[in-house]
């Protein structure tokens, strides 16, 4: 079925009865051609493109729970490309590409929205590294804007301009940035991956992989074991577990991520403003809430919930820049596992397993990458060459000292 | 969360920095070869469950802690001193 204007209106004359369910429902083949683990945003598009780039259809995404339950539900919705480093750059520039042609290639509503997102600076040295960061952006023919302090105080009016600890010097304005529904992006690409003939299968957990004299022959799942040539890890949260079963040992550690909605306000805020002094960024979503957050909560969880020293330290920093949204009320908190690697950047490689392909290192900005992730993992799990685009996201970068260090803070994970 | 450390009692969180896994405590020889540097600054375990990190009462006596604790529960097992165990050369 394909939606419509002109779909939505006679479906309301008549009822709203024509609907039909976005995706079947099918019960596991024994064999496929290819297997995704991880019905996430980034499992969820390389069935997606795997099918419509490469023709491959005989293939299954099997989802633990249910689909965009992960992360890809419970993250802050902004989709940028002001990266600086190549490697990160062109990727992120993809990306958002990608993500301008989503919603006709996907015949499926994402509320993708362009709003424009904006990096406040408070020194001098702050404001020479986003001019050089702006700088970079341009050069990867992407938009970039440096805003003084009145420029800012126009699209801006209601921060809090003279706080003495971090005033504010001006932002770097990234017009093409904004925000998308999150739930919709996975149902988005779920449905269409399922118009194509994947079969998406969830309360399906992954137990086991199999491997023969080093290449990969299939899964063991919780509903039964299936063969298959081809298996992308695409878990996220769970990498460390689920590559376990295949005997890696990765570089990464799993941290916890909150987020914050307040209760629906009429528009107030119309840009993502991201203060990055205070570790604070916030927008506000088609219904109206402030959607906001802030740091990890610093050590390696998988409770899915955060603790409250991180809850206090977001609502200061949310209060020293606009004062304003003391007065609105917190309707729910809530916490994502973070699969977070020493340099920041993801992993989109082979693994020492023939068949068996790794996709994950997400940290807390994945969302965005969600469409190029789908894209690149989709050519590197149907040519085995990893795509241009991706050549800098290897596994073994680590060892071999090509770190993707966007923040230059360090090899230590919890420090991104 | 709230860590006991052995020297100060019970405290909050806030008063402790967190390095990472206790990995940090088997630094390999400098001749080791490559892989086992590339092991300990990092890969990791990562479990799901009982782990062992390293943490520094930062705001309180200034020492290394071995903490073991579940990832999922939060529930804290057990603090040690770094020192007490020989380790953190
Ligand atoms: C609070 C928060 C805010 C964030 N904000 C942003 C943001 O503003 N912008 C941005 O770009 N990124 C953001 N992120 C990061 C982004 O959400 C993640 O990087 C991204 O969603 C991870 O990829 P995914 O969508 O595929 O993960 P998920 O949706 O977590 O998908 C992984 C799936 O694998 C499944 N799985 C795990 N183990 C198994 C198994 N053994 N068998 C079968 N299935 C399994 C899980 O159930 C899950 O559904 C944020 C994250 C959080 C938590
Ligand atoms: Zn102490």
């Amino acid at each position: 079925m394909r939606y419509s204007g002109l779909k939505v209106i006679t479906e309301g004359l008549f009822g709203n009865t024509g609907w039909r369910p976005a995706w079947r429902n099918p019960a596991p083949k024994a064999e496929y051609d290819a297997i995704i683990i991880g019905g996430g945003g980034h499992g969820l598009s390389t069935a997606y493109y795997l099918a419509k780039n490469h023709g491959l259809t005989n293939i299954a995404v099997l989802e633990k729970g249910y689909l965009g339950g992960g992360n890809v539900g419970r993250n802050t919705t902004i989709v940028r490309a002001n990266y600086f480093l190549p490697g990160n750059s062109e990727f992120y520039s993809h990306s958002l590409k990608l993500w301008e042609g989503l919603e006709a290639d996907l015949n499926y509503n994402v509320m993708h929205s362009q709003r424009g997102l904006i990096n406040l600076f408070h020194s001098d040295g702050q404001r020479d590294a986003f001019a050089r960061r702006g700088n970079a952006m341009i050069n990867q023919g992407d938009d970039a804007e440096l805003l003084d302090r009145d420029g800012v105080r126009k699209l801006l009016p209601y921060l809090d301009f003279e706080q003495t600890r971090f005033p504010i010097y001006g932002g770097l304005l990234h017009r093409r940035g904004g925000t998308a529904r999150h739930d919709a992006v996975a149902w988005g690409y779920a449905r269409a991956a399922d118009q194509r003939g994947v079969d998406l299968i969830q309360n399906c957990e992954v137990t086991g992989i199999d491997i023969e004299n080093g290449v990969v022959r299939g899964v063991q799942t919780t509903r039964g074991a299936i063969r298959a040539k081809k298996v992308g890890i695409v878990v996220a949260g769970r990498s460390s577990q689920v590559a376990a079963m295949a005997g890696l040992r990765l570089p990464i550690e799993s941290h916890i991520l909150q987020a914050f909605v307040t209760e629906g306000l009429k528009p107030v805020i119309d840009h993502v403003i991201s203060f990055g002094m205070g570790h604070f960024y916030i927008s506000q979503s088609d219904k109206g809430g402030l959607v906001f957050g802030g740091d990890l909560d610093f050590y390696a969880s998988y409770a899915a919930r955060g603790n409250l020293p991180m809850v206090e330290h977001v609502m200061e920093a949310g209060m020293t820049l606009m004062p304003m949204i003391g007065r609105a009320k917190v309707l729910r908190s809530w916490g994502g596992i973070m699969d977070m690697t020493p340099d920041g950047s993801p992993v989109i490689d082979r693994t020492h397993v023939e068949g068996l392909y790794l996709d994950c290192g997400w940290n807390y900005g994945g969302f965005k990458a969600v469409p190029a992730s789908g894209f690149c993992m989709a050519h590197l799990m149907a040519t085995d060459q990893p795509h241009e685009v991706v050549r800098a996201f290897r596994l073994d970068r680590f060892a071999t000292g090509h770190l993707l260090d966007e923040e230059g803070t360090g090899s230590q994970h919890n420090l991104h | 969360m709230r860590l006991t450390c052995p020297l100060c009692g019970p405290r909050d969180r806030r008063e402790f920095y967190y390095y990472g896994a206790d990995d940090y405590l088997r630094r390999p020889d400098p001749q080791a070869p490559l892989q086992a540097w590339d092991e300990y600054l990092h890969n990791r375990d990562n479990p799901a469950g009982v782990t062992r990190d390293l943490w520094y009462h930062e705001s309180g006596c200034a020492q290394w802690l071995a903490v073991t604790r579940n990832t999922v529960t939060h529930d804290i097992m057990k603090v040690e001193l770094v020192a007490a165990k020989g380790g953190g050369k």
